[in-house]
């Protein structure tokens, strides 16, 4: 069984296609790439992935199980959590609090242990906060937890992002554009911590770049999307030599 | 009476504009919507307390808890019932603005011919003055402010301490963000309501306390005031909402006794048109740039 599975989804919006027919497996631990050039529907993937849109047509499951239907809080919980294109952090909450906000789910107590029992509610407040800061380490940021998010430099804003979407501790993790406005370096940097959380976390990702190097570089299969259908799939070598994904990229 | 005395009993009707306060700036805060029906919540704490303590002859301390457990069931019942399906549909805010409205006038008429229009006599707790050195208050108003305080440091804690208080400032910032990220907003919004029902049927015990009598309409000023208070703070702000409301209160207290009682309201008004005139997001209110 594979981990995720996608059958001729698809969607209109008005008349439009914006996808169609794609087919997709993704299986425990690999590291993907959705690439395709601007407006080939590649985030569009994503907001169905997550629930935000709901297809027109097709099947998503999720370790076999359909998660067509269901709301955008219920597929995080049952495992796909994923990071936005254009930075969506809750700016005016510290650092750790975004990530513990993600980490709402594992907790255990419920509003009325909150008001009633407090000790055991504070404890697992305690428990939460120590996994924040052992998360930031991942990235080096455990001295940034207690500042705003809004106050880190923007590279830090994308690597909390992807932080804030692992403390939901997903199956699968959708990056959108993870390499955004880094520069060569950053993105170096990034390619190795992508590797790394793959190994550590035991996730499985999805990501969406444009950064030919590093989606050729990380990325064990690719799938090419060009006006929302799939012109091609397989491994980095293979992708570079085809000739539809050329044809997409230079516009002949 | 001296200037400190004016200015604690003006700390002690500003508490109730404070609690009032509360609830309009969180659920402004998570939903942006001027939840005009809050006002009119007091009310039916009011009339809750009254129901169970003079009409049923139960002690305060049954109706004082089930008073703020019909407040908050009241609040959910009208996100549920009134808001809901606007706010899921993301409607207009002038269509929940009038639905806010028309829900105020369906509570105080439902009142008005469950009870009747008249006004009707409570006290809960008895008042005595008290001395302090020199200064005599009210038990009410030492109630009144320590009530306050308190609740206020209790939802500081709820808000940023919790596992639900951080979903309601998830949510607070990017609703859309916050779902994805396994947050089920429609429980925060509804348990937001919850809360700042509860909030202001603690502020229907302290006015009532207060001023003992109640009415379907007594909702109506003092809900416009607390609103004013929000304002006055900033929308949205927790100890904003807090601030406004003692600075109305003293602000009220302080007109009362050194210019008019009849210039009371005026002033009070007049002081919200100066705050929007000089800092429109209020006192602590933040100001949200969009970026373009």
């Amino acid at each position: 069984m594979h981990l995720l599975e996608t059958k001729d989804l698809g969607i209109v919006f008005g008349g439009l296609q914006a996808l169609n027919e794609l087919h997709m497996v993704i299986d425990d631990g690999e590291i993907v790439g959705l690439i395709g050039p601007n407006g080939a529907g590649k985030t569009t993937v994503f907001n169905l992935l997550t629930g935000v849109y709901v297809p027109s047509g097709g099947a998503i499951r999720l370790e076999g199980n359909s998660i067509i239907g269901k709301k955008p809080y219920q597929i995080n919980r049952i495992g796909i959590a994923r990071t936005f294109q254009n930075i969506r952090l809750f700016k005016n909450m510290t650092v750790a609090d975004n990530i513990k906000v993600a980490m709402n789910q594992n907790m255990k107590y419920k509003i009325l242990t909150a008001m009633f029992r407090l000790p055991g509610c504070w404890r697992q407040e305690r428990e939460v906060d120590k996994k924040a800061r052992e998360l930031l380490r991942i990235f080096d940021m455990e001295d940034t937890a207690d500042q705003m998010a809004a106050n880190l430099p923007y590279g830090q804003q994308r690597k909390l992002e992807i932080l804030r979407a692992l403390a939901s501790k997903p199956k699968l993790l959708l990056l959108d554009e993870p390499a955004a406005g880094m520069n060569p370096t950053e993105t170096r940097d990034l390619m190795e911590t992508i590797r790394d959380i793959r190994g550590r976390f035991n996730v499985a990702i999805l990501l969406i770049e444009h950064d030919m190097s590093l989606v050729m570089n990380v990325c064990e299969r690719l799938y090419v999307l060009d006006y929302g259908t799939l012109i091609a799939e397989g491994s980095p070598d293979k992708i570079r030599k085809n000739e539809k994904v050329i044809a997409a990229y230079l516009g002949c | 009476m001296d200037f400190t005395t004016h200015v604690i009993n003006g700390l002690g009707l500003g508490s109730i504009y404070a609690l009032v306060a509360l609830g309009y700036s969180m659920v402004y805060g998570i939903v942006q919507l001027i939840n005009f029906a809050h006002g009119d919540i007091i009310m039916v704490g009011g009339y809750s307390v009254y129901l169970i303590m003079v009409m049923n002859g139960l002690p305060a301390w049954i109706a004082i808890p089930a008073s703020l457990i019909i407040c908050a069931v009241m609040g959910m019942l009208i996100e549920r019932i009134a808001y809901h399906r606007l706010l899921v549909h993301n409607a207009a805010r002038i269509s929940l603005l009038i639905t806010a409205l028309g829900v105020s006038m369906f509570l105080q008429n439902s009142f008005m011919l469950l009870f009747g229009s008249e006004p009707k006599a409570m006290s809960i707790f008895d008042s005595q003055p008290i001395n302090l050195g020199s200064l005599v208050l009210d038990f009410s108003t030492l109630l009144n402010i320590s009530v306050s305080v308190v609740m206020m440091i209790g939802l500081q804690l709820l808000v940023n301490k919790t596992k639900i208080g951080k979903a309601m400032q998830a949510t607070s910032e990017d609703a859309g963000a916050a779902k994805l990220m396994g947050i089920n907003t429609n429980n925060v919004v509804l348990f937001t309501f919850a809360v700042g029902s509860a909030l202001a049927a603690v502020g229907a015990v302290l006015y009532c306390n207060t001023y003992p009598q109640i009415k379907p309409d007594m909702g109506n000023l003092l809900g416009l005031k607390a609103f004013v208070a929000a304002v006055l703070g900033g929308i949205g702000s927790i100890p904003g909402a807090m601030l406004g409301g003692y600075a109305l209160g003293v602000a009220e207290s302080l007109t009362k006794a050194y210019i008019s009682t009849r210039l009371t309201d005026a002033i009070v008004f007049s002081i919200l048109i100066l705050m929007l005139l000089v800092k429109p997001t209020g006192l602590m209110g933040k100001n949200r740039k969009e970026k373009v």
